[in-house]
């Protein structure tokens, strides 16, 4: 049998092969280095880690469970589908398990004002949640686009007591919005803590999200071996940044579990309304990381297109760029038209409404099941709940 | 041959003014910045008002160590189609008529899309002397300026969060100066305390390099404050308002750079 090497990455400069790295303006390497020396005491700390696990438990509601979708898998009359349930975290995402990690950093770095980016308003919602439970001062930058076409959360951000500020420049999205976080830092870095919100940003931010991300893999490995006494054939999973892709893919990167990986493809991979950043992009340096970007032949970046606010960006997390590069992990890209269908398919056919970034990866199952053998096992990490994009849906779906 | 011994243009420049009683003023341009026709002759204006060295920023969409002046003048270029290569030919005609030093000053991303190598080759070859580029900070400096770029300044930056020893390691790694930025923050117009104890601190720390002071300079005060502990001063955003605010001419913004220059010598 194929034995994949040891996987042992980042290298001690943050570099996934020749990805990653810390590509920010001198303020920020002393802070981003307190960061890492912090977080590198406390990954092994058992008090840390049962405050944390504590957390994930009473407060969370971890684990989420691993459902059976016997509805969805005899639609497709093949494989095995199962659902792991991000959408019931708290909060209803997977950012909560990043925001409730870095919430503890934060306060070991005794940092009494946390910033964050936001695009579907998830990562803010987890963030202002954090924020309001441990007394910290929350600000959320999110650029106006999303603002309205996430107004629900823009709500729920300001009754956790949380200040979101708009950000008008660029295209209005989260690449726009993580530009001002991470302004903001530069300027505040004394009583700042910046919790990014996904797998991006300068080291170690995208080892640290990771791991914090990475109990979602955890937990499915446990679940499946129990329920099936074998690993699963397929997981898949959304991509935005690609946290909730490498937090259930990061446990089984050295196992033959196939592991796929779905980018926004908007209007079609032809036009240059998507944000397909792997499936179309080239290696480039942006918010502080060597990774696959969207950019013009001059090196700017993109404006680009996604119906979802949280795959909205011309970015992604450079240990997916090496993942890519590696073949460990392949990525495929669906359209808008596709994610609303598959949106609209969960909701009737389990009862589940799925978050847009999501239905994604639900979409790819019409390519990916027809392949599957009956006792194949299909794991999809169902990122988030669709509640907040119910003005969306309703735009764009005639029931 | 190794670019060790190659005697930088920059700092000798600098060493030069100050043995004659001196401090210099570099000011920031934004490349094709406000118009597009007549930058060349802009920049000659401004160094005849007084500017020591000019510094010209290639545009970025996405400039990160930048506040709302030059993030705006940076999106109006980009609109304005300037890139790297009218950035270089801006470069070559103004040296025919100047011998002060030319920095361009820009992040990775544009960079690292046009070629590294490309890159240091065209800033020889357009007569330019150095480069800033803010987003490659110590830590990524061997991985992004290879051997093509012997020869060329490589302008690092200090901050005030960066520490002591931090300070001396970046003095060993930079060339032509030390960029010493003056507070935590973007650049821009700050209104807040200099903290000069940083300045004097850094003062002694810098050795090997000269070193200038940069970020939030806006006028003749803030120079005076800062020019008995730095080598120099850096002028961008102030410089960018004034031409934002004439459309013509850019007398103003002349008559600036004259004060400013006026405060640096001591
Ligand atoms: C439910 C949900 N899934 C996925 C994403 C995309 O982010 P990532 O790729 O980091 O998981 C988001 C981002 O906002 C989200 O809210």
């Amino acid at each position: 049998m194929l034995q994949l090497p040891e996987y042992n990455l980042p290298d001690s400069s943050g570099k996934f092969g020749k990805y990653g790295g810390k590509f920010v303006p001198e303020t920020l390497i002393t802070p981003l280095k307190e960061l890492e020396e912090i977080y590198c005491l406390l990954k092994t700390d058992k008090t840390f880690n049962e405050e944390l696990n504590q957390l994930h438990k009473e407060y969370s509601g971890r684990p989420t469970p691993l459902t059976f979708a016997e509805n969805l898998t005899n639609h497709f009359g093949k494989g095995k589908i199962y659902l792991k349930r991000e959408d019931l975290c708290h909060t209803g995402a997977h950012k909560i398990n990043n925001a409730l990690g870095q919430i503890l950093l934060a306060k070991k770095l005794r940092k009494t004002r946390i910033i964050a980016e936001t695009g579907a308003g998830q990562h803010g919602v987890a963030t202002a949640t954090v924020c309001a439970k441990f007394g910290l001062k929350c600000i959320v930058y999110m650029g106006e686009v999303d603002m309205s076409r996430q107004s629900l959360n823009v709500f729920r951000m300001k009754l956790l007591g949380a200040e979101v500020k708009p950000v008008s420049s660029g295209s209005r999205t989260l690449k726009d919005a993580t530009n001002e976080a991470i302004r903001d830092w530069v300027t505040n870095v004394k009583d700042t803590h910046y919790i990014i919100g996904s797998v991006v940003g300068p080291h170690p931010y995208p080892m640290m999200v990771r791991d914090f991300q990475s109990i979602i893999g955890i937990e499915t490995k446990e679940q499946i071996l129990r329920k099936e006494n074998k690993l699963p054939d397929y997981i898949l999973a959304c991509v935005g940044g690609g946290s909730n892709a490498i937090g259930i893919f990061y446990p089984f990167v050295n196992t033959k579990v196939k592991l796929i990986g779905i980018e926004a493809a908007g209007l079609g991979l032809n036009t240059n309304k998507h944000s397909a950043t792997l499936t179309k992009g080239r290696e480039g340096i942006f918010h502080g990381m060597k990774t696959y970007l969207l950019q013009n032949e001059e090196g700017q970046v993109s404006e680009v297109h996604s119906i979802s606010a949280g795959l909205d960006y011309p970015g992604v997390g450079p240990e997916h760029s090496y993942l890519k590069d590696d073949a460990r992990v392949k990525y495929f890209s669906v359209t808008d038209n596709e994610a609303l269908l598959a949106a609209k398919l969960l909701s009737k056919l389990e009862g589940i409404i799925p978050a847009l970034e999501t239905a994604h990866a639900i979409a790819y199952l019409d390519y990916l099941m027809p392949k599957t053998t009956h006792d194949e096992i299909v794991i999809l990490n169902l990122s988030g709940r669709g509640d907040k994009d119910l003005n969306t849906i309703k735009e764009k779906l005639a029931l | 041959m190794s670019g060790d011994r190659i005697v930088s243009i920059v700092s000798n420049y600098i060493k030069k003014k100050n043995e004659a009683g001196e401090k210099v003023l570099s000011v920031f341009l934004t490349s094709g910045f406000p118009n597009k026709n007549n930058f060349v002759k802009l920049a000659l204006n401004i160094l005849d008002a007084g500017a020591d060295i000019l510094e010209i920023g290639f545009p970025f969409s996405d400039p990160l160590a930048d506040g709302p002046i030059i993030q705006a003048s940076s999106q109006e270029a980009l609109k304005n189609g300037i890139n790297l290569q009218i950035t270089f030919k801006y470069v070559k005609e103004i040296r025919k008529n100047t011998n002060k030093p030319i920095i361009l000053m820009g992040y990775a991303n544009p960079v690292l899309s046009y070629g590294i190598d490309r890159f240091a080759d065209d800033i020889k070859s357009s007569g330019a002397n150095g480069v800033i580029i803010p987003d490659v900070p110590i830590d990524e400096f061997d991985n992004f300026f290879n051997s093509s770029f012997d020869g060329i300044d490589k302008i690092l930056l200090i901050t005030p969060t960066t520490n002591e020893e931090r300070v001396k390691e970046i003095d060993g790694k930079s060339s032509g100066f030390v960029y010493c930025v003056s507070i935590s923050g973007t650049t821009g117009l700050h209104n807040i305390d200099k903290n000069l104890e940083l300045i004097q601190r850094n003062q002694k720390l810098v050795t090997k390099n000269k070193m200038l002071v940069g970020f939030g300079i806006s006028n003749e005060d803030d120079i005076k404050k800062y020019i008995p502990y730095c080598d120099g001063v850096i002028v961008g955003s102030a410089v960018i308002k004034s031409l934002m605010n004439e459309n013509k001419n850019y007398i103003q913004t002349l008559d600036l750079v004259k004060s400013l220059k006026t405060a640096t010598n001591i």
